[in-house]
């Protein structure tokens, strides 16, 4: 599947590669003791600068999917499954990814899946398989 | 706690512009910019010499894209503008941003007159270009923006995957059903029908032909996304006291909806109320109307889904009831409680993105709808936005 990828910096960097050494990594506050979602060197709950990145359990449930039909670009493969997925480590805590490895009319609204990594150039992109 | 005597108070609509809807058009982008705004000012009365503002969202990105070809310095140059201010920029509470800057620059004392206006040339560029529209496309080599780097790597293309994923949670929440979201779309290519500038004027559409439609990102489908159009829209704001000598009744802007209080995200906002149910919120709170005052309802309709959250967030159901309410699709018929996108919205009359909703409202207020008209009324909503941009307008015309 092609795939656009980020540009990496000194925020998103561990998000992006730490599925190297098989963890996703969320910023956390050591003030508040809560993640936050994008990284950045401030918490949004509140303003800590006391920030680092930290592994979670890779674990969550579907908040919601798509299964997308149109081929948006000629050498797009469809159809896929784009969800958001909603960590177990935290309520609220959702960002979007792809689950793989299912057939895609088996997905379903509170589905649980678990973090594998798809390695392309330095990016270990986080997506998502039903939990066994 | 929000203040009642806000901007919007000051403001009112006094003449209304559009150019040619076309599929494509043969015009440029400032051509049909023109077009809509000589007839404008003919509209209100006023001179080029008059307009001393310019709003637009989201205007020229330094590229001369085709989502938003013109921008406020290039109409300045065109057209030998004298401006006190002017302003575009896409970090806004979505499409209606122009016209509340606007407004706020009148209120502020900056400006008399602001014309605020809306060009988009996506009909032709599709014609050579079919995926021009790929979020992919927003960034050159890697996705080094704020918000888009978060979705582009899962290959989400298109703000269509996004609104999928509302829509299949509020049928998830609320058992809201295929046939039941059918209802929008049908509701637009209904009233098209009645409006010779439509896109889809002369092409009727049931049910059964939504149901039948291909899947774009499940459960949307291609019927339930609007249609790429070359048109520009323009509005003229005016100060409310110069406003009551002018040719037409003056529309006031009677509240303003503009508020975001949840992340800038498209995945960690309420999924099923998104930032509309913010901005409805701010709205009401800026009046003593109701939703029982509204004549007609013009709600974005960029994906059908979106039209549906509107309702539930203005008020016209309860939260998740909206399936059920327009279920049928009597209710927001012409002839219904809450006629909705009378002129065919951008589903059916074109993807004007925006100042379309506002310019089928005042056209509605003031009577001038033709075949489509509904009965007399004095308010309306103009509302427009999907997932963190969301912004709407309670217009009041005088008596
Ligand atoms: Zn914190």
């Amino acid at each position: 599947m092609i795939r656009k990828l980020p540009l990496l910096n000194k925020d998103n960097a561990t998000f992006w590669q730490q599925g190297a050494f098989n963890n996703l990594m969320i910023h956390h506050c050591a003030s508040c003791q809560q993640y936050f979602h994008p990284p950045a060197p401030v918490c949004f709950h509140c303003l800590s600068e006391d920030v680092m990145p930290k592994k979670t359990s890779g674990k969550g449930t579907v908040a919601s999917f798509t299964i997308n039909h149109q081929k948006w670009q000629p050498d797009l493969e469809v159809p896929y499954i784009v969800a958001i997925i909603e960590l177990t480590d935290q309520k609220g805590l959702r960002f979007v990814s792809n689950i793989v490895e299912i057939n895609p009319d088996e997905v379903f609204i509170g589905m649980p899946v678990s973090v594998i990594f798809e390695e392309i150039d330095d990016i270990w992109l986080p997506l998502f398989k039903k939990e066994a | 706690m929000f203040n009642k005597k806000n901007a919007a108070k000051s403001v009112a609509i006094t003449g209304v512009g559009q150019s040619e809807v076309g599929r494509p058009s043969a015009k440029t982008a400032m051509q049909l910019t023109i077009d809509a705004c000589k007839q404008a000012l003919n509209d209100a009365g006023l001179s080029r010499d008059d307009i001393d503002g310019i709003a637009c969202w989201p205007g020229d990105n330094n590229n001369g894209d085709a989502f938003s070809p013109v921008g406020p310095s290039a109409l300045i140059s065109a057209l030998g503008l004298k401006v006190n201010w002017y302003g575009g920029g896409y970090e806004g509470p979505g499409p209606l941003a122009g016209i509340i800057n606007g407004a706020m620059a009148i209120d502020s004392g900056l400006c008399k007159h602001v014309l605020v206006f809306r060009t988009i040339t996506e009909a032709s560029k599709r014609q050579t270009d079919k995926t021009s529209s790929a979020l992919t496309n927003k960034t050159v080599g890697r996705d080094s923006s704020f918000s888009w780097q978060w979705y582009t790597p899962f290959n989400v293309l298109s703000g269509i995957n996004l609104m999928a994923m509302y829509a299949q949670r509020h049928f998830h929440e609320f058992g809201t059903t295929s046939e039941q979201l059918g209802q929008i779309p049908v509701t637009c290519r209904n009233n098209a029908q009645l409006n010779p500038n439509a896109v889809f004027n002369n092409k009727p559409m049931t049910l059964d032909d939504y149901l039948a439609s291909r899947y774009i990102s499940t459960p949307l489908r291609l019927l339930d996304c609007d249609v790429h159009c070359d048109a520009s829209t323009v509005i003229i704001l005016s100060r409310a006291d110069i406003a009551k000598d002018m040719p037409n009744k003056p529309i006031h802007i009677e509240s303003m909806g503009a508020a975001l209080h949840q992340s800038w995200s498209w995945d960690q906002i309420n999924l099923t109320g998104m930032a509309t149910i913010d901005a409805a919120n701010m709205m009401w709170q800026g009046t003593d109307l109701k939703p029982s005052d509204v004549g007609t309802a013009q709600l974005y309709d960029g994906f059908s889904i979106l039209t549906l959250i509107w309702m539930e967030s203005l008020g016209f159901c309860s939260l998740g009831e909206g399936g059920a309410f327009i279920e049928g699709g009597q209710r927001i018929a012409r002839d219904g409680i809450i006629p909705i996108n009378t002129n065919g919205g951008q589903l059916s009359a074109g993807r004007t993105h925006g100042l379309g909703y506002v310019h089928e409202a005042c056209t509605q207020l003031w009577g001038r709808a033709g075949a489509r008209q509904v009965k007399d009324h004095q308010v309306s909503i103009a509302a427009a936005g999907g997932g963190p941009l969301a912004g709407c307008l309670l217009l009041s015309r005088d008596i």
